[in-house]
């Protein structure tokens, strides 16, 4: 390709292509190195020194490791680690399951189809804060649709406070929020990947005498694995990095049994200002999302 | 309506177990999905009386719009909408640029480690937002732009570049290279050869881009609510949060100011799903 030629110079501009190239991806780079790298860089250098801003005349000496070593000897920090994994995985698996099956729905011919399929992506377009706000309204204690509905058929006795009675209570309600929130991701995603299977898969298999369930098993999700994998992993990513929804909805409660790494880090660093071990403890959770992110790029970019 | 004209269809057509559990499932979520909206939309028009009504009334009567009025006259939340649309404007449209430019670098201009750039950058682009969010204060407090519309536009393009670096350059090098070629020889430059040949070719791209930057920095709140302090910055999803009183938390003007906001967002979805799907699903099918 002549276009590739590396010394040709550019007509009139006296740059040659790989030149150019430079000038015009720079900006973007030192944009996005000045915004996202040089804090984050900062963030691990503040994770190994003693910054608490509330006590200022302490200085912030270096302490190594130390910060590391505290968090992970305090309950607390290990209870919002464990609910980090305990809600990816849990949410995540669950709204791979319900988004094949509207996938599967999605990809039949039937007339309202495209409406269908319009409709579920609402709610993947809502800002969290008011999907936040909406079900909270709906989850409310005393004038909750939901309590209403469950007193009418008889589930609940009286209205119960479903964020704030117990932990578990508070878990599957967020499960529910998550479930409505961002299943449309996944079924859309899995929606491309079940269009790009070869129909004549399924007419062979039929010849063969496979049913619809062994068909699915055989078929359907093997040849969706790459689809699974991709929406699995960047699911996964989003769930650790979740800030939004239960900062509003719960902000951690009741106690601390949905406070997620994310809403224990932003605690430590602006409500408890110590910002040594606030720094410290995203960079835990940055590890976690920057070894699933690497293995997210390495699968969207793999061509075959 | 429309569900019973279905189920007849159905009905007559083929009228299997399976065909029924299948919509079933579908009348079931899509109840599911449409109900929270319904219920946000009824709540708005509530009289004050029907929203401390136990049980609440399934079709709210009377319809009451004072909410609407309220928020537009009595509240600064006009103001936050307009700072979200001007934030979310100048994102896109800043953020496009810049995307634009690099991915024709990284697609077509021979840069040194555009790969390995690329990597690097989408792995930043997901790292945890409270993870830069102390030190990224500091930068636009020392810098003089903590609590404006600027600071949250610079946070919002560099974060919405690397997805749109990554989507354009993909696209762009599915473009056939000989069009380009064709015109270097006939004497266009590269620049002119991006805006005359690579852009018109990639009009869907680029207009599933924009709606990707609007619709996530119109939604952005960690930052927004850490950075703005003042009712004369504050974006909507910010605002919103401040409608919470301390003891009194006003459903029915939350639920309306929602809704204003949401319209948009909803009738976008509606136009533009096909550019939208195609975002989300880049990167789920093999290339």
């Amino acid at each position: 390709m002549a276009v590739r030629g590396r010394r040709q110079r550019v007509k009139g501009q006296g740059l040659s292509r790989t030149e150019l190239g430079v000038v015009l991806i720079v900006p973007s780079l030192l944009l996005i190195a000045l915004v996202s790298l040089y804090p984050f860089f900062r963030t691990l250098w503040n994770s190994l020194h003693s910054i608490r801003l509330n006590v200022p005349a302490a200085g912030q000496p270096f302490v190594g490791i130390k910060n590391y070593v505290t968090l992970f000897g305090t309950a607390r920090f290990l209870n919002s680690l464990a609910l980090t994994f305990l809600f990816a995985v849990s949410f995540v698996s669950l709204q791979l399951m319900v988004g094949l099956a509207i996938a599967q729905v999605l990809n039949m011919k039937f007339k309202l189809r495209a409406l269908v399929r319009a409709t579920i992506l609402i709610p993947w377009a809502m800002a969290l804060v008011i999907t936040a706000i909406l079900w909270q309204w709906m989850y409310n204690a005393v004038f909750g649709i939901i309590n209403a509905m469950f007193v009418g058929i008889g589930i609940l006795k009286a209205p119960i406070d479903f964020l704030g009675i117990s932990g578990l209570s508070a878990y599957f309600s967020v499960m529910a929020v998550e479930l409505w929130q961002n299943t449309p991701f996944m079924a859309i995603i899995l929606l491309a990947g079940l269009q790009g299977i070869p129909s004549e898969l399924y007419e062979a298999a039929k010849i063969d005498g496979a049913g619809r369930w062994v068909s699915l098993w055989r078929i359907t999700v093997p040849q969706l694995k790459h689809a699974i994998l991709v929406a699995l992993l960047f699911r996964s990513i989003d769930a650790i990095r979740a800030f939004d929804l239960l900062f509003v909805m719960t902000q951690g409660g009741p106690g601390t049994a949905t406070e997620i790494g994310s809403l224990y880090s932003y605690k430590l660093l602006f409500t408890f200002l110590d910002f040594g071990r606030g720094s410290a403890s995203t960079m835990v959770m940055s590890v976690i999302t920057i070894a699933l992110a690497i293995l997210y790029i390495k699968v969207i970019s793999t061509k075959d | 309506m429309a569900a019973a004209m279905g189920f007849r269809y159905w009905m007559r057509k083929r009228v299997s177990p399976f065909n029924l559990v299948v919509l079933l499932f579908t009348l079931v979520f899509m109840a599911f999905f449409l109900f929270p909206f319904y219920w946000q939309l009824t709540t708005a028009v509530r009289t004050s009386e029907n929203l401390t009504r136990i049980p609440p009334q399934f079709f709210p009567n009377p319809i009451d719009m004072h909410r609407f009025v309220n928020i537009f006259q009595k509240t600064t939340f006009p103001i936050s909408i307009r700072n979200s649309l001007i934030i979310a404007l100048f994102t896109t449209a800043i953020c496009l640029s810049f995307s634009v430019l690099s991915s024709y670098a990284i697609a077509r201009l021979n840069v040194p480690g555009s790969k390995a750039i690329m990597f690097i950058v989408l792995v930043i682009s997901m790292l945890p937002g409270v993870s830069i969010i102390g030190p990224l204060y500091l930068v636009f407090k020392n810098a003089g732009i903590i609590n404006t519309r600027l600071c949250l536009v610079i946070a919002y393009t560099a974060f919405f570049l690397p997805f749109a670096m990554w989507f354009l350059s993909s696209f762009f090098r599915t473009i056939p290279p000989d069009l380009e070629e064709a015109a270097t020889i006939d004497g266009c430059t590269p620049l002119q050869a991006l805006l005359k040949i690579i852009i018109p070719l990639s009009t869907p791209a680029v207009f599933t881009i924009l709606m990707m930057i609007f619709i996530n920095s119109w939604n952005e709140f960690l930052f927004a609510f850490t950075f703005t302090s003042s009712d004369q910055i504050r974006t909507y999803p910010v605002g919103l949060i401040m409608f919470r009183g301390l003891w009194n938390v006003p459903w029915g003007d939350l639920c309306a100011g929602s809704v204003v906001v949401a319209t948009p967002i909803v009738l976008l979805v509606l136009v533009a799903q096909r550019y939208i799907i195609q975002g989300l699903t880049a990167g789920a099918m093999k290339g």
